[in-house]
């Protein structure tokens, strides 16, 4: 029994260390001013300071990518949140043939792989002769989160008592009042794991900007390291970015997941 | 007046998003379909399919990308199957904390983490190419292959197997016919969430394989990127859409459970 204990327990440690190990790899490197992974020339902080004192190679690009990548995915998880909240609460209270249609239609951007949604949002654009911009970025982000806020605000809606609702209209509240005070604090949670989501999967997001970005300059952080890596060699800079980037990620998601199981355990 | 009996009915207020999800979901889906079937100047045409057959070099890649799918999906299974198993397993681990550490690569740009596998391969002197691109790719996707099976797994009523237990079925007994069987539509899942997004993927394989190798999904941004060989680049954004639909109609999996477990 033991054994197997030890067995089960060293499978997963080797798998994590596999998982980790190239992440480790990258954040090891930031701390040597060298051309290349695997080139060690002693400690520095060099690819630190560069990075932030923009003596980093293309260090405009990189601040731009940086604030475009912020900004679009704060615009975009607003708009999901919004839209997708306000959806929800319409599709719970659909009638069926109706309902099962637009959770279907919900449920495609999901299932495509972005290639496809990007692909498809291109055409769009294309065929309506829109130049590609900001805007149409912030569209496609959109249209892939928002079915995301969908999904984690439906289930506040099944635990939510629907007389509620009713009963502040016949109080003489208007629905907009009653949306603010009624359903907004009942659905609260899921708006806001929704809106984090989505701000994830848009800060995350590659293929479906890289189509709709247009030619026009524009670039996130992922069509920016595309682009160079593209040319061969990245720019060592990036990897004290990628560094600070898996840390913050690292951190906030512990933060987060902490938060929801002690959530849980609470109820 | 009018205008407020329409706000108060509350199916009313999924419209916006009807109307969003028409013009930036159906449409531009359709629109594939549409541009798959036209010439540059917009006449109907076939030649766009044809080409498709006849290019041995695209069809050749089309098997490749499916080949190697298939490849990184079976892999995945192999190695994440073991893994959500031991992790639902209360007796083996404890707590959530390493579950956790298992989901939290998901949330990492998949760029980045190309570029780590990269960087592993370099810093082992190991070469660029087929190799490093399946290492590659399994990397990116194990922690999609392993959160649903667990997520099943720990859904399966405790109660089963003490009556398996109960009527005399011996450890692998309850394995082979309570467990696994169970946890089938994890597995399902799992493949829809790998299987999909690796016969599409481009940028990955690039970097990858310092572009010696080619996926279907690079051959396709190729096309769609130039505007005289967009309608063909459409077509075989069809054809994938195609595969797609396919997959997902074999599985009929049930993505919408999976989202709800809320990842974060």
């Amino acid at each position: 029994m033991n054994l197997k204990k030890i067995l089960a327990q060293s499978y997963l440690y080797l798998l994590l260390l596999v998982l980790y190990a190239p992440i480790a790899i990258i954040i090891i490197y930031s701390f040597t001013n060298s051309g290349s992974i695997g080139q060690w020339k002693g400690f520095s902080l060099d690819l630190y300071t560069n990075l932030f004192t923009g003596q980093a190679q293309h260090s405009g690009t990189i601040y731009a990518a940086i604030a475009n990548t912020i900004f679009i995915a704060i615009v975009a998880a607003t708009c999901s949140t919004l839209l997708g909240s306000l959806a929800a609460v319409g599709i719970f209270n659909m009638r069926q043939p109706w309902k099962k249609s637009i959770q279907f239609v919900n449920d495609i951007p999901m299932i495509n792989p972005d290639i496809i949604t990007g692909i498809s949002l291109f055409l769009l654009f294309v065929s309506l002769g829109i130049t590609q911009g900001y805007i149409t970025v912030i569209l496609a982000h959109i249209a892939f989160c928002t079915p995301y806020v969908v999904l984690s605000v439906t289930p506040r809606l099944t635990r939510m008592n629907p007389n509620i609702y009713e009963a502040a209209l016949d109080l003489g509240a208007t629905p907009f009042q009653a949306f603010r005070k009624v359903i907004i604090p009942e659905i609260k949670p899921g708006m806001i794991s929704g809106f984090l989501l989505a701000f994830t999967l848009s800060i995350d997001d590659f293929a479906v900007t890289l189509f709709t970005k247009g030619s026009n300059g524009l670039e996130t952080l992922s069509t920016f390291i595309y682009a160079d890596a593209r040319k061969g060699g990245l720019t060592p800079e990036l990897r004290s970015l990628a560094s600070i980037i898996f840390v913050v990620v690292l951190v906030l998601l512990i933060i987060l997941n902490r938060k929801s199981s002690k959530s849980v355990k609470e109820q | 007046m009018k205008l407020k009996g329409t706000l108060m009915k509350r199916s009313n207020w999924a419209i916006p998003y009807a109307l969003f999800l028409v013009l930036f979901v159906v449409l531009p889906l359709l629109l594939i379909g549409v541009y798959a079937f036209r010439t540059n100047t917009g006449s109907f045409t076939l030649v766009n399919f044809t080409k498709f057959v006849q290019q041995t070099e695209t069809l050749n890649t089309f098997i490749y990308s499916i080949g190697i799918a298939l490849i990184t999906t079976c892999l995945c299974i192999l190695i994440g199957y073991p893994a959500a198993y031991i992790l639902s397993n209360s007796e083996l681990t404890r707590g959530r904390t390493l579950v956790m550490l298992f989901i939290l690569p998901m949330w990492i740009n998949i760029l980045m983490r190309s570029l780590a596998t990269v960087a592993l391969f370099d810093f082992m002197h190991l070469q660029l190419g087929e190799g490093a691109l399946i290492f590659g790719l399994v990397y990116d996707f194990l922690p999609f292959m392993i959160y649903p099976i667990y997520n099943t797994i720990q859904k399966i009523d405790k109660s089963y197997i003490e009556a398996a237990q109960d009527l005399g079925a011996t450890r692998t007994q309850v394995f082979t016919k309570v467990i696994f069987p169970l946890s089938v539509p994890g597995i399902v899942s799992g493949i829809m969430m790998v299987f999909l997004p690796t016969i599409s993927t481009f940028a990955i394989s690039e970097i990858l394989t310092l572009n010696n190798k080619r996926l279907f999904g690079s051959i396709i941004q190729d096309n769609m990127m130039m505007s005289d060989t967009m309608n063909y680049g459409a077509a075989l954004s069809l054809i994938m859409l195609i595969i797609i639909a396919i997959t997902t109609v074999l599985s009929s999996s049930d993505s919408e459970e999976l989202n709800e477990g809320g990842l974060i």
